[in-house]
């Protein structure tokens, strides 16, 4: 188990990249610190670079640049087996000719490790996984969420690794097993304390089973923190869209003597204090913390959607989509009607980015 | 179930399909299981002969002398060459530019039409001009594949890898590449030795590619004809008369139809049962 600190990686699939061109390069720039014994998730789009970032970790990648160190220790240019850490990838691998009992032996084997302890922490690990039944069985015969059962399995077995890894691992899994294979995950991270990075691009995922988040787009790191961060002060609009279901209303405002006007209305924001300079400003409202006003910003409604407990009301306001979420038990307005954003969840935003917070 | 549309015309399509096979492969096999149980002397005479040609070939010595050495030959070509094979395939380059190069090399054997590559391999084995056989024998060993049984078997054997070995190779390749890099990553991973993951990721998912290697170089050796022919026409004596060049010398050299018609017959058993052997065994542990 270790403390990992990433310090200003660079990584770029080209052999010779050009250090002064960012666009050669898949991760620009990272720095990052986690805690021995976390549970963590990298979230984002395809191709941001987060399984980059993951297999930079375990060492499957050597960085262009940067060092990277487990517990103070320099592992910038070690081996996966050096670093000593698990991995469970987006596909099932599995040995197809050993037993699902040889197939979890295996990584202790390779090791070193005699029958006498392989055969009671193989057995302990299967019972943690609900594989008991088929410990003799061949491994080739069983469902793809019980492969991908093994595959963790083989991530758990050795008690002494550095971290594990999860790159996308309920991808191939049926949706009413996702959440079964979910929890199960929480459960063996409470249960067994080890540090896990887990790479996802769905955020329900991340959320469930992360205390902490990392978000990434395009190469960068935009935000890590907590789920409840993440949804109440996104530091980047991108971190609002991409998160939240729907995302985050991103609407243009003008700044007049330190105050917020958006279409000719003034708008309380909880960071208006923090406002610097100039650039472009944005207000960002969650869809959560819109509500319908008797005055307010006049918009019109065009849209309602059900989304089982709520609905999501989609309106026009001077070229701008603003939505937000209704309960059931309310009557849905038509045509005209004036919003109001939560002044304590409304915050604004300069060239993208969160005015006031540290980037 | 009831109102599903049968349409017979749908036979019309596959006819080209019926046509092509029944005259390549239907309808001269039963001309040859015609000739198998009559006996003739040309002019379209033919006199009922039953299973007389059949009875005589499964008792004659030069049949069971030729099978034999067709057995031994292809049991030291399929030992050679796909142990061969594999071990060249799992060395060749997975990317880069080297890949192409790599691939091409590998194919040429295969593209040389097979009397050429008999041809080559009499003119690099010929004891007075020869290149093979000037370098053996600077060596202090005496090789003349005219003369010396063991140095025909030993050219044929030789030429046979040197031709067929690239088939094994690419199949292997080709199973190779297709391995997902997350298995190697898992391995690495799960701190596998090179042994290891060539024991239990690489062999394992090879298992198909290997089983259609063996079956056709099992067929194809099994049936070798125009190479040897070229070379050495069977000599010196009778030491590299396989079945397919006996079977030719009876039918074309000796004009028995008949005997020969059976033999084909036989010698075509022989293949199907082997081959479906191989098939079996090699996929007994399948499951589901």
């Amino acid at each position: 188990m270790a403390k990992i600190s990433i310090e200003n990686l660079r990584h770029s699939y080209l052999p010779f990249p050009d250090p002064a061109r960012e666009d050669q390069y898949v991760l620009k720039k990272l720095s990052i610190d986690w805690q021995d014994g976390g549970a963590y998730a990298l979230l984002g789009p395809s191709g941001c670079g987060k399984t980059t970032l993951l297999n930079l970790i375990s060492g499957l990648l050597i960085p262009t640049e940067g060092t990277m160190k487990f517990d103070g220790r320099d592992v910038t240019r070690a081996t996966p087996e050096q670093r000593n850490i698990a991995q469970v990838f987006q596909f099932p691998v599995i040995y197809d000719t050993m037993t699902v009992f040889d197939n979890l032996a295996f990584p202790l084997r390779n090791r070193g490790v005699s029958e006498a302890e392989i055969a009671p922490r193989v057995k302990e690990i299967a019972e943690m996984l609900d594989l008991s039944r088929t410990l003799y069985n061949r491994a080739s015969g069983l469902t793809a969420d019980g492969k991908q059962k093994i595959s963790l399995g083989r991530g758990l077995v050795r008690s002494d690794v550095a971290a594990i890894m999860f790159d996308e691992p309920l991808t191939v899994i049926d949706p009413h097993l996702k959440w079964q294979l979910r929890s199960k995950l929480k459960e063996l991270h409470q249960r067994t304390k080890r540090t896990m990075i887990y790479v996802t691009h769905d955020q329900t995922e991340a959320l469930t089973f992360a205390d902490q988040v990392v978000v990434m787009n395009n190469g960068e790191i935009v935000q890590q923190g907590t789920p409840v961060e993440l949804f109440e002060r996104p530091h980047h609009t991108f971190v609002g869209h991409f998160i939240g279901s729907p995302g985050m209303n991103v609407l243009p405002c003008e700044i007049k003597g330190g105050k917020t006007f958006y279409a000719g209305q003034m708008i309380k924001a909880q960071n208006e204090k923090a406002l610097k300079a100039d650039g472009k400003f944005e207000i960002g409202v969650r869809p959560e913390f819109v509500t319908l006003a008797k005055t307010g910003i006049a918009a019109d409604v065009v849209k309602v959607s059900d989304a089982g407990r709520f609905r999501i009301i989609e309106t026009i306001s001077g070229g701008n989509t603003i939505r937000l979420l209704l309960a059931e038990d309310v009557s849905v307005p038509s045509g005209q009607v004036k919003l109001a954003f939560d002044p304590e969840h409304t915050q604004i935003y300069q060239n993208g980015w969160l005015a006031g917070a540290a980037a | 179930m009831s109102n599903k549309i049968v349409n017979q015309k749908a036979w019309f399509l596959v006819a080209p399909v019926f046509l092509v096979v029944a005259f390549n492969a239907l309808i001269p096999l039963m001309t040859v299981v015609n000739f198998s149980v009559q006996e003739t002397f040309g002019d379209n005479v033919f006199t009922w002969a039953g299973v007389q040609w059949f009875q005589d070939v499964l008792h004659s010595e030069r049949f069971h002398n030729a099978l034999l050495k067709q057995l031994l030959f292809s049991a030291i070509v399929l030992a050679i060459e796909i142990p061969l094979g594999l071990a060249i395939a799992l060395t060749m380059p997975r990317k880069g530019i080297w890949v192409s190069f790599c691939l091409i090399l590998m194919a040429l054997p295969l593209l040389i039409p097979w009397n050429v590559v008999g041809s080559m391999w009499n003119i690099m084995a010929l004891p007075d001009i020869g290149l093979l056989a000037k370098m053996i024998n600077g060596l202090g060993i005496d090789y003349n594949y005219t003369r010396q049984p063991v140095a025909a078997w030993f050219t044929i054997v030789l030429m046979d890898v040197w031709h067929w070995t690239s088939l094994v190779v690419l199949l292997c390749y080709a199973g190779l590449v297709s391995i997902p890099d997350a298995y190697y990553q898992a391995a690495k991973v799960d701190g596998a030795k090179p042994w290891a993951v060539f024991r239990y990721i690489q062999l394992p998912k090879l298992k198909h590619v290997l089983t259609i290697a063996v079956l056709l170089r099992f067929m194809d050796s099994f049936m070798i004809y125009t190479e040897v022919s070229v070379l050495t026409g069977g000599g010196p004596g009778n030491a590299t008369t396989f079945l397919s060049i006996d079977l030719v010398k009876i039918a074309l050299g000796q004009f028995d139809l008949g005997p020969a018609a059976a033999m084909s017959l036989i010698y075509f058993m022989i293949i199907l049962a082997m081959s479906w052997l191989f098939y079996t065994l090699m996929m007994k542990n399948e499951e589901s």
